[in-house]
């Protein structure tokens, strides 16, 4: 061996055992990681209700649910009372389930395509149509119509994926903690409509427009049938809507919630546009031949002050249309 | 324009449309998702798709006709189909450039000689063929012997053969005799004693190898998930398949058998290359040198696709018309003509007669083997669920070529290639896991069906598949049963309530229905009333703890309830109750003794209604095993798995 040589591994291996130690004392980690990281303190869904209009409530009767929504709509004031020229708007559907319109399973397209429309003529500068169904998304906004119709009208639909949502936690709850939520359209929106059919739900009683805040959770969210009551008085804590309409044109009376069948539904000619979700469940109860007392969820969305069960002692108005 | 740039864009254009398939196999609304895109096309165009499933069934399914085109094409010019249409081919021909660019000539020379070891394609070839042809030596044997009209055709039969056979030399006619006497006794004697339905079936297994389907599922199903979402969006959420690893495994290791031996698949292993070899070796075109101008410079080897020898005696049958000699012959000797190479030529393939026999041989062997587990009948598996429409499964397993087509489509990723479950012959085959994927099987789709280029899973309409309409009398089809599993059921186990079975069950009137029970709670000790203040009462007993009896499921009795129903608790503190306002308490109740009760529903499954559609066991919050799992009992596809009158 050489001198130039020598020199020459020399420096070789110098430099690797730098380079070597650099990396390991560069990278040292003395602590453990940590079991969880929690996300959610960042995460803040807001108050999408609108002060002026609290309390107010419509019961329309009618059958034709495009012109039925209109005219209770312009009963409490009117869409512009409701979103402001500019303002993004989203609307919650309840498309759940993979199953054609006629079987009342989720929400009427004609009745969303008509709040697209309502929504873009009172200025609305984007309208968003989103939920987290229980069957495959993409099928069920294909054929619940709900995909094409507010394409048509106007609107986008946001179908759910793993980026859109957020772990996001409930203030005062139980059960909504740390979970991941829909959070991405609920971010980008300035109002939210939710937009429910009166179905009959095993579980809970009842399936209406508090109920409907599910689909905007995300991950084993099914954990929390074991206490479905509280659960949604969380959601009625979560979403403060500007405005919900329940839709009980036709009511799903048994199967529920899925239906499946024509024999399932029963017409029973009753819009609800309301301000007050718990009002607007408590009244669209009667329509399934049940009294709001029935439904232990309402008592506790009343509770956690998410609205009045009452709803007559609210500013009620009632329309017959057709 | 040089013959082999036409090659290059030969194959670049069916690559490309190849992959437009793939992607175009997406069910939607939108005009580049499936909107009548014949995606099944170049699968349809594989004759050994076609030959498979008619040794198998004894027909040829619709598209599948397409394959005598490439056939007839094949007899006319020759393997055309590997050098200008296969894009599992054109792949190896690009990784095999691109793997090999830098090394020297004389190396590429020896490595593109042809080899010993080609031959064994046509071993695998005859193998599958022999496997797939079971039925058919099956049905041939069932030839009622003992009929007079058969015994005098056969005999005339004979006669003929010997008449032909003597005419063709006196030695190979004497060989040609004991041949066919040995076939003709000892298929009567096979046809006499033994059962040729039990002992003889068909597989269609040249999937397994065949480079169409194979290219299809790989693509499909190991490529497309890993890249989807970037530059398009094929699925909402990311695909997965359960079992997917060795068909990538075995992908890539084709892909990069190209680094040693380039088209190494194609030279080696391809069933289908073999059967073009087979089909072409009377090719009228072929490729070969002219008389003269030869200097044996060894260009025509050094980029030779087949393997195939242009230089010397070309191996006609090895030859897959890359046309790369033609193109680097400076002495202009290589063509492409009518006549037959003058350096002569080899166009049968490179199998031995003992190799044919043992390979046949075992194939017709391999199946009735496989069969012996039973898995086709006493021992079937239930937990292999095949899609709706598909065919019992003997039937199943005649047409089934694991293209992958079926899970491709299916628009909630149920369906998934088998592993072992559905036997040796089932590798691969489509099997349904609800635990995967959106959302159960779908009651309103029957894509799979529609997309399965052999009918293994039949195009079945949607009235038939929900029994509505000219179905009416036959009922939906059911591809299995769910149960209840009462051991992790959340309220029949623990006392929780849940039923989320229940609420996605699709079917109207639901298959699951549920009972109420009012179950005691476990609280560690007994309550009793203290005092009461309308519906108010204030307890004795062990501490309650706050908030948890008050969520609407929790009831009390009193005095085990004798007296009047259980009353709904609305308020539950550590030692008040409050109940329901319409609850009704006696005050001669006073003093009683307390439980406090949960309400629970508890799923039953309705058989007659259930269609094993695995929403219920999708949606079971009992996340690992589930608590109400589908298995293959009550399907409906195979009569002997009727469960219910």
């Amino acid at each position: 061996m050489d001198r130039r040589e020598f020199l020459g591994r020399c420096t070789r291996a110098g430099l690797s055992v730098t380079a070597a130690g650099a990396l390991g004392i560069g990278l040292y980690d003395g602590k453990p990681p940590e079991a969880f990281s929690d996300t959610t303190a960042s995460v803040k869904i807001p108050d999408f209700s609108i002060a002026e209009m609290k309390g107010r409530i419509c019961i329309a009767r009618g059958t034709d649910r495009s012109a039925t929504v209109r005219q209770a709509f312009e009963a409490l004031g009117g869409m512009k009372a409701f979103v402001k020229p500019g303002e993004r708007v989203l609307l919650k559907v309840n498309a759940a389930f993979a199953s054609p319109p006629a079987l009342g399973a989720t929400s009427h397209p004609d009745l969303v395509a008509s709040v697209v429309r309502l929504c873009i003529d009172a200025g609305a500068s984007r309208v968003t149509v989103t939920d987290n169904p229980i069957n495959d998304p993409a099928s069920c906004f294909a054929l619940t119509g709900i995909g094409a119709a507010v394409r048509q009208a106007g609107a986008d639909v946001v179908i759910p994926r793993a980026s859109l949502f957020q772990r996001f936690t409930v203030d005062k709850g139980r059960l909504i903690r740390d979970w991941p939520v829909l959070f991405d359209p609920l971010a980008r929106a300035d109002r939210i409509i939710g937009l429910a059919p009166v179905k009959d739900h095993h579980r809970s009683g009842a399936s209406m427009t508090l109920k409907n805040w599910y689909g905007l959770l995300g991950g084993r969210r099914n954990i929390f049938h074991q206490d479905i009551h509280t659960v949604i008085q969380e959601l009625a804590m979560m979403i403060r809507p500007t405005v919900v309409v329940l839709d009980g044109t036709t009511s799903m009376m048994t199967n529920g919630p899925t239906g499946g069948s024509l024999s399932d539904l029963k017409p029973t000619g009753t819009l609800v546009v309301s301000t007050d979700p718990v009002a607007a469940d408590a009244a669209g109860a009667t329509l399934l031949d049940k009294r709001p007392d029935d439904l232990p969820f309402i008592a506790k969305a009343q509770d956690a002050g998410a609205g009045i069960a009452d709803y007559r002692s609210l500013d009620l108005k009632e329309i017959q249309f057709g | 324009m040089r013959i082999i740039t036409t090659r290059r864009i030969s194959q670049i254009f069916f690559f490309l449309l190849f992959l437009w398939f793939c992607v175009a196999s997406t069910l939607g609304e939108q005009w580049w998702q499936l909107r009548g895109w014949p995606v099944n096309w170049l699968i349809q165009l594989d004759p050994l798709v076609g030959l498979g499933t008619l040794l198998a069934t004894g027909t040829l399914y619709a598209g599948l006709l397409w394959g005598l085109l490439t056939v007839v094409l094949t007899l006319l010019l020759g393997r055309f189909f590997c050098g200008w249409l296969c894009p599992f081919g054109a792949l190896h021909q690009a990784v095999g450039w691109l793997a090999n660019r830098g090394r020297k000539a004389k190396v590429m020379i020896a490595v593109n000689r042809y080899h010993r070891g080609q031959g064994v394609k046509y071993a695998i070839l005859v193998f599958l063929l022999g496997a797939a042809a079971g039925d058919l030596i099956s049905r041939l044997l069932r030839i009622p012997f003992d009929a007079p009209v058969t015994v005098a055709g056969i005999v005339i039969l004979l006669l003929m053969l010997c008449a032909i056979a003597t005419r063709l030399g006196k030695r190979s006619g004497k060989r040609w005799m004991t041949g066919v006497a040995f076939i003709a006794i000892g298929s009567m004697v096979l046809g006499l004693f033994a059962d040729g339905s039990r002992l003889l079936a068909a597989s269609l297994q040249t999937g397994l190898l065949d480079p169409i389907p194979l290219f299809y599922r790989s693509v499909n199903l190991t490529l497309l998930p890993l890249v989807d979402g970037q530059l398009i969006s094929l699925a909402p959420s990311s695909r997965i398949y359960p079992g997917i690893f060795a068909m990538g495994a075995f992908f890539w290791t084709a892909v990069f058998l190209n680094l040693i031996i380039p088209r190494f698949y194609c030279r080696f292993v391809c069933p289908l290359g073999a059967l073009f070899g087979v089909l072409g070796k009377n090719a009228l075109y072929r490729v070969g040198q002219k008389a003269e101008g030869c200097t044996v410079c060894g260009d025509c080897d050094h980029h030779c696709e087949g393997g195939c020898e242009p230089s010397s005696v070309i191996h006609t049958d090895e030859c897959v018309l890359c046309m790369n000699c033609l193109d680097s012959c400076r002495h202009e000797v290589m063509g492409y003509r009518l006549q037959p190479s003058a350096a002569g030529e080899i166009s049968a393939p490179d199998i031995s007669k003992r190799e044919f026999v043992a390979a046949l041989t075992s194939g017709i062997v391999a199946v009735p083997l496989a069969r012996l587990a039973g898995g086709t009948g006493e021992t079937w598996n239930p937990t292999v669920i095949r899609p709706p429409g598909a065919l019992p499964e003997v039937e199943f397993l005649q047409r089934c070529i694991k293209c992958g087509q079926c899970m491709r489509v299916c628009p909630t990723n149920v369906i998934h290639p088998a592993g072992l479950q559905a036997g040796i012959e089932g590798i691969w085959t489509p099997a349904l896991n609800f635990r995967m994927g959106t959302s159960g099987c779908q009651r309103g789709c029957i894509a799979c069906g529609n997309l399965c280029p052999t009918a293994a899973i039949r195009p079945i309409a949607l009235d038939e598949r929900l029994g509505i309409g000219d179905f009416e009398l036959q009922g939906p089809i059911r591809i299995g049963m769910a149960f209840v599993d009462r051991g992790r059921c959340l309220p029949w186990a623990m006392g929780r309530p849940c039923i989320v079975c229940q609420e996605n069950c699709p079917v109207s009137p639901k298959a699951i229905f549920t009972r109420e029970e009012f179950r005691p709670v476990r609280i560690g000790g007994q309550l009793h009333i203290r005092s009461m203040d309308g519906n108010r009462l204030t307890i004795d007993g062990p501490v309650l703890p706050s908030g948890q009896f008050s969520t609407g499921d929790y009831y009390i009795s009193i005095n085990g309830g004798s007296d009047m129903p259980p009353a709904r608790i609305t308020e539950a503190g550590t030692n008040t109750i409050t109940l329901e306002g319409s609850a009704f308490v006696e005050p001669a109740a006073t003093e009683g003794r307390i439980d406090l009760l949960v309400r629970l529903q508890l799923p039953f499954v309705d058989p007659t209604r259930c269609i094993g559609c695995g929403v219920c066991e999708h949606e079971c919050p009992v996340k690992t095993r589930r608590a109400i799992r589908v298995t293959a009992e009550n399907e409906t596809r195979e009569r002997r798995h009727q469960l219910v009158l």
